[in-house]
């Protein structure tokens, strides 16, 4: 690694968008690698944590949250000119999140039922990812993201490779740790076939199917996914609700799921 | 030997000093884990298999081996799904040591092993044990194993053994071999020896030489096994078949159903190819390479310079069946393929290598191209 940042500690900035904060307290929750991490990253914004800020500019940002107000739409800008590296935490950051279930309805009505007052809410008609924005040096999937995950991010950029994260579905994690296929076995409906992996396939661990948290894989075959689960039963509208979870909005779920909406056969 | 003497036959295992794993059930279906004693098989239970599916259900016979094979196989102990090949650690002087992770092979006894499994060690064992540059932690595990296998008393649905020549019997690589006879008063197993430390373990064990009528019981058993075959897959000329047909339309068709989930692969007793990952810890000073399952529906697992070299799922799903049924005879002189229907039980789109093989040759390209040329 490049002496000059072993000597200077990489400083780190935490950013909030839409979001539950759930992503930025699996940073809080890396016990084991806090003292390290302490060590080697100076941490210069991070509310959740301490109330402390620095000024920039960043060595890294990791930004968390999706785009839903003009305010927030100008401070992603500010936060990527104050960045040498912008990486998006989370299924909200990568992908709007489960706000953007808004992108399918008209949000005025919502805020007209949600709202005493709808006329002081500024929001957007649409939930955006970061990208959709800025330019993201790299998106770490999930919901939230999986906290060795967020080490190895980290890590890569401190130790200088490219970090670990691989697209490939679910199924290539659950099959590694030897959990008998809930799909097969029992007909539980699972999105791991077209999940990307990461979160090291928790549910079917658990006798439950995938719920899709890290968003399509590399190459999600969502036609015949569904057809296997017409065929165990289900009917095209929950197609359409397990698709628009946190990763609604991303493609290719949200096309599928405005398909099996429109057909509702 | 006495179905009451099994128990006997584990202790006398475990006196070796052999660690026993074996069928026993989970999570709804029968899996390979540890084996305490011979209550933990999954006795009175069978499973019914089919494309894309898996129940257990009760027997009315209490028989002990009552079942086909299920979603593991001997490859999880020798070829792990996670393996740490080493570990590098950088002392405050910078000076670099590296220690091999390789840990030391358990003794290990694998009770109830189907032939087709026998088979597939056999394959995995020339793929990574023979040759000049043999994987050192399956060469090294796979001495210190002890095979148990039993002879099949059912067929699965999704089986076809008989097609591949590797089953229902197990003929060789075996240290004892078990043919479970449920009869209406009796209940015992015939015992073949197949090693010196097969013989030991019967040592302690009480039994008897069978008779001829055992011994021809036994051979029935199989027999009615082999006539019961749940699928069928014709090899003749297969590898020609596969290769003059890299351009048939039905992978197309097979493509648009496949997932690219990998779950064939991972649960397939031969396929052996795995990736490695490079792991830093945050302080910049340790390192390890790990050695993982991986799997050629995967795009990273075709990934060169500039992105994967087998885009489509056609092109890997493509890749998969021919390599099995066809290039893998001119790699490792026998087929990858040992029928044991683990792949179209565990395929969550019920996709059937059988009726694919089937496909292809009742759309063959060459016999199309003979039509064409006689009606020219
Ligand atoms: S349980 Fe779900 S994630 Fe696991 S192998 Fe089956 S389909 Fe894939
Ligand atoms: S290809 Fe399928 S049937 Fe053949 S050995 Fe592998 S899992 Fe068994
Ligand atoms: S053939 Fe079946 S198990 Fe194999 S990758 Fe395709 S969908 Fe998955």
């Amino acid at each position: 690694m490049p002496a000059a940042t072993r000597a200077r500690k990489l400083k780190l900035a935490v950013w909030k968008f839409a979001s539950c904060d759930g992503c930025q307290l699996s940073l809080l929750d890396c016990e084991d690698e806090l003292l390290a991490l302490a060590e080697r990253v100076r941490i210069a914004n991070f509310l959740e944590a301490s109330r402390a800020t620095v000024r920039g500019p960043y060595d890294l940002s990791l930004v968390e949250g999706s785009i839903t107000t003009p305010h927030d739409a100008a401070r992603i800008q500010e936060v990527r000119q104050a960045s040498r590296y912008l990486v998006t935490i989370g299924a909200c950051a990568a992908a709007g999140g489960i706000q953007a279930l808004r992108n399918f309805r008209d949000v005025k009505e919502f805020t007209s039922i949600v709202y005493a007052t709808p006329a002081y809410i500024s929001t957007l008609d649409r939930s955006t990812p970061i990208a959709a924005h800025v330019r993201v040096d790299f998106e770490l999937r999930g919901c939230p993201v999986n906290k060795a995950q967020l080490i190895e991010v980290v890590s890569a950029l401190l130790n200088g490779h490219s970090p670990h994260t691989p697209a490939h579905p679910v199924c290539v994690e659950c099959k590694r740790r030897g959990t008998v296929c809930v799909m097969v076995a029992r007909s539980v409906p699972c999105l791991g076939p077209i999940t990307h992996a990461g979160c090291g396939a928790i549910c079917p661990a658990y006798g439950r199917g995938c719920y899709g948290c890290f968003g399509p894989s590399e190459s999600p075959n969502i036609a015949s996914l569904a057809a296997q689960w017409i065929a165990a039963g289900a009917t095209r509208s929950a197609i359409v609700r397990v698709l628009r979870a946190f990763n609604a909005a991303a493609e290719p779920f949200a096309a599928a799921s405005k398909a099996y909406e429109d057909d509702q056969g | 030997m006495a179905r009451s003497a099994l128990e006997d036959m584990f202790r006398a295992i475990q006196a070796l000093g052999y660690e026993i794993v074996g069928p026993t059930i989970r999570d709804g279906a029968i899996v390979y884990a540890e084996l305490k004693g011979a209550d933990d098989l999954p006795i009175g239970w069978t499973d019914v298999q089919g494309p894309g599916s898996y129940r257990l259900e009760r027997r009315a016979d209490g028989a002990v081996f009552g079942f086909a094979v299920g979603p593991h196989s001997v490859k999880k102990y020798l070829l792990p799904p996670s393996l740490r090949l080493w570990r590098a650690t950088r002392d405050s002087r910078g000076a670099i040591s590296v220690e091999a992770g390789t840990e030391n092979p358990r003794k290990l006894a694998v009770f109830g092993l189907r032939s087709c499994e026998l088979h597939a060690i056999a394959i995995q064992d020339k793929v990574l044990a023979a040759g000049a540059h043999p994987d050192a932690h399956y060469a090294s595990q796979r001495q210190h194993l002890l095979l148990v296998a039993v002879n099949c008393m059912t067929a699965g649905a999704t089986c076809f053994c008989t097609s591949m020549r590797t089953g229902p019997r197990a003929t060789h690589g075996y240290d004892l071999a078990l043919t479970e006879l449920v009869g209406e008063r009796s209940h015992e197993f015939v015992i073949e020896f197949g090693s010196g430390t097969g013989m030991r373990v019967m040592e302690g064990v009480p039994h008897r030489v069978a008779g001829d009528a055992q011994i021809a019981a036994a051979g029935e058993v199989t027999r009615r096994t082999a006539a019961a075959m749940g699928r069928g897959l014709e090899t003749d000329g297969i590898k020609e078949l596969l290769y003059a047909n890299l351009e048939n339309s039905r992978w197309d068709e097979v493509a648009s159903r496949c997932l690219a989930c990998t779950n064939c692969t991972m649960v397939c007793p031969t396929c052996f190819c795995t990736s490695v990952e490079d792991r830093v810890e945050l302080g910049g000073s340790v390192a390890e390479r790990v050695r993982m399952w991986d799997s050629c529906h995967t795009m990273d697992f075709s990934h060169l310079h500039g992105g994967s070299v087998r885009g489509s799922i056609k092109a890997r799903y493509r890749q998969w069946l021919t390599h099995k049924l066809a290039s893998w005879i001119d790699q490792f002189g026998s087929s990858g393929c040992v029928g044991c229907g683990r792949c179209i039980t565990w395929c969550p789109a019920g996709i059937d290598i059988t009726e694919e093989a089937a496909a292809i040759r009742a759309t063959d390209l060459r016999k199309r191209r003979m039509v064409a040329a006689n009606e020219s």
